[in-house]
């Protein structure tokens, strides 16, 4: 019997497709620019305000990166109403991918950080900078141009991570298709189309970032970044 | 509505267990895809070259969810519907083959070329050269971000339950319906899982240590 | 009042001492030339006198203030005492005119305005005026480490320190440099220099300190020092050319 495409009905539900397209952006957006402050002030925490504190900021990472994201936003979902808070899915879902991306951010951003070299501090507290002014006008930005390949792998992976948001019924992309493949019993033309559409969101926002990183930090060579491959894993 | 007990914290370690074994089988044979992969990424025939990374980026920029159900609705297009736990293997794979084979990848290209130089001045053929000087030391490279990445896997199979298999994050949902006792529910699977990933993040650091104090200069 | 005193420094690494008991005195607008092989702890104690290092025992007071780990007192240290770099070590992603207007301004609060015309005058004073809006990665490193001596030079301080400055340069390049730290010497600036460079030391500076094993060997005024050297090692050092 040969297969037969039903694509119409898909195409059919567009607007809803525009929606969960536009949410998933958004959410995407939001956790990336909330994770990044998140994650510079994680790291200058660590860098500025002694051990215990460090120590503090390590435990939040390896917590946040050694279990999976779905948890954490269960974790949040479910258990912060016990707590009188109750979030609505797609906030819950804004919070739990900042938090999560955080940490991985704060992860590399350190890595830049550490891989700036003692002279640079020592040139900047030879001129009478404290630590803080050191940090924020000597290291923080060389360490960001050099790990920002690194950085934008990881906000392209909380991109396709909002696929997860599903699982509490927020409308994002993928709770989208959900929808209308219940609508529409045509499952594979949905998905393929969905994972078209994720496939164009997370190209274009690499090379968007990649742009904005050359924009940003015109002055740091190619040598001197951070190996992505590294800070992928 | 059930209180949360030994019984529900039970059900919630034997689907560790099932949460293991699927990490396991779908490292193991997207590992052997992701290096067969790896070696095609490498051809000198440019469409080999070209079929394998094509691949690879498109599964390296979609979610994992999708990789799950484009295979599970792919494979149903033929007819074929494969149990959850053989549908998230399968899946799981197919997901694990194209970031393996990228590591690997990365792994042989950072070999230093000298060793290329090297090995071909003793004239040894270039299948000599990958068996016993290159592919040596590029598993070396690899164990590091190959270990870091198994981490990623056992968190990437806590979203199988799309395909209807049951694992660990799933049996924490079903727990957390019937007791609704969320914290202590959510707390014990992340503790689970931390308890599996920690060791593994640890070990993946560690022997990125150890190749880093070996390494020539 | 000496601009420098430095009372019997003993500094060590875990085990290994590298300051043995090394007492100086250095006089407003004196030049002081360290020199000694590797090893010889010049550049350690060099960075002794603005804390970059910490040391054991003894004591060392700098423009007025006294040099111990406390950051507070580091930090009003280094406003009066600057130091340069054998690497330069400019920000690289900052122009030479904001990499030189940088501290004042954060560290002095010196108003942009006037930091401007501040480092404008610094820049010129090393000669390098052109290259306000250059950034590092564009210049020599001749022009580098002039920018770096006139980054010191913008906080306005009373004594300068001057690490192996000229040691990574390409030889055509140290003139440019000496030439600078010699008009800062004839305008009554007080300079420790760690140095290879043994003409400059013997014309420029007015003492000259050779350190050997931690401890100084022999100091006096550098003419003398170098064509009547006492000990046998400072004559084979002489001797030898300064080579490590």
């Amino acid at each position: 019997m040969p297969i037969q495409f039903q694509f119409e009905p898909i195409f059919a539900e567009s607007d809803r497709i525009v929606d969960g397209v536009l949410l998933t952006l958004g959410l995407s957006f939001g956790a990336i620019v909330l994770g990044l402050v998140l994650a510079i002030l994680l790291v200058a925490a660590k860098s500025l305000l002694g051990r215990w504190v460090g120590l503090l900021v390590d435990a939040y990472v390896e917590l946040m990166r050694n279990t999976p994201f779905l948890v954490q936003l269960f974790m949040l979902f479910f258990g912060l109403p016990l707590l009188g808070i109750r979030l609505p899915g797609t906030e819950a879902a804004l919070l739990a991918m900042t938090l999560n991306l955080s940490a991985y951010a704060t992860e590399i951003i350190r890595a830049g950080v550490d891989s700036i070299h003692r002279s640079q501090l020592e040139a900047g507290l030879s001129l009478a900078m404290t630590r803080r002014q050191v940090f924020q006008h000597v290291v923080l930005m060389p360490a960001l141009a050099r790990v920002w390949p690194a950085l934008s792998s990881q906000f392209v992976l909380m991109l396709l991570a909002s696929s997860i948001c599903s699982f509490i019924a927020v409308p994002e992309l993928s709770g989208t298709a959900a929808i209308i493949e219940q609508n529409t019993f045509r499952s594979f033309e949905t998905y393929i189309v969905v994972t078209i559409i994720y496939l164009v969101l997370a190209l274009t926002l690499k090379v968007a970032l990649d742009r904005l990183g050359r924009a940003i930090f015109p002055r740091i060579s190619s040598v001197d970044r951070l190996d992505a491959k590294a800070e992928a894993a | 509505m059930t209180t949360f007990g030994w019984p529900e914290a039970l059900f919630l370690f034997r689907a560790a267990g099932w949460t293991l074994l699927l990490t396991a089988i779908a490292f193991l044979i997207g590992g052997l895809l992701g290096g067969v992969l790896a070696i095609m990424r490498l051809s000198r025939i440019r469409i080999v070259r070209r079929i394998a990374a094509t691949y690879i980026l498109v599964i390296q920029s979609i979610p994992v969810l999708m990789v799950l159900f484009m295979s599970y609705y792919g494979l149903s297009l033929f007819g074929v519907e494969l149990p959850p736990f053989l549908a998230a293997s399968a899946s799981l794979a197919i997901y694990v083959s194209a970031y393996l084979a990228e590591i690997w990848r990365g792994s042989i290209e950072s070999v230093p070329f000298q060793q290329w130089e090297a090995s071909a001045s003793l004239a040894h053929s270039p299948a000599q050269t990958y068996r016993h000087v290159i592919l040596p030391q590029a598993v070396r490279i690899s164990l590091p971000p190959t270990v870091g990445f198994l981490v990623q896997l056992v968190k990437n199979t806590s979203i199988v339950s799309v395909v209807g298999f049951v694992e660990l994050a799933r049996a924490g949902q079903l727990v957390n319906n019937a007791t609704f006792d969320s914290f202590r529910v959510f707390g014990l699977v992340a503790l689970i899982y931390f308890a599996i990933c920690f060791p593994l993040s640890r070990l993946s650091r560690h022997l990125e240590k150890v190749m880093n104090a070996s390494r020539p200069h | 009042m000496p601009a420098v005193l430095i009372e019997d420094v003993h500094k060590s690494y875990g085990k290994l001492e590298v300051l043995k008991g090394v007492s100086l005195s250095v006089e407003t607008g004196q030049v002081v030339a360290l020199i000694g092989r590797s090893g010889s702890g010049k550049s350690t104690m060099l960075r002794c006198i603005n804390g970059l290092e910490a040391f054991q025992s003894g004591r060392i007071e700098v423009a007025g203030h006294v040099v111990d780990q406390d950051p507070k007192h580091l930090r009003a240290l280094r406003k009066d005492v600057g130091i340069v770099f054998q690497s330069y070590n400019l920000f690289p992603h900052l122009t030479v005119g904001q990499n030189i207007m940088l501290s004042p301004r954060i560290t002095k609060n010196v108003p942009q305005a006037e930091a401007l015309a501040l480092a404008k005058d610094v820049l010129a004073q090393v000669g390098l005026s052109d290259k306000f809006d250059s950034y590092p990665d564009n210049l020599s490193g001749g022009q580098q480490q002039r920018v770096a001596i006139a980054r010191s030079l913008a906080m306005q301080p009373k004594v300068m320190l001057f690490d192996e400055v000229t040691s990574a340069l390409d030889p055509e390049l140290t003139g440019e440099v000496l030439l600078v730290m010699e008009k800062l010497a004839k305008g009554g600036m007080t300079m420790i220099l760690v140095t290879h460079e043994m003409s400059f030391a013997r014309n420029v500076a007015n003492t000259t300190v050779f350190m050997h094993q931690g401890k100084i060997w022999e100091q006096g005024p550098s003419k003398q020092l170098f064509a009547a050297p006492q000990t046998p090692e400072l004559q084979g050092f002489v001797k030898a050319g300064a080579q490590d």
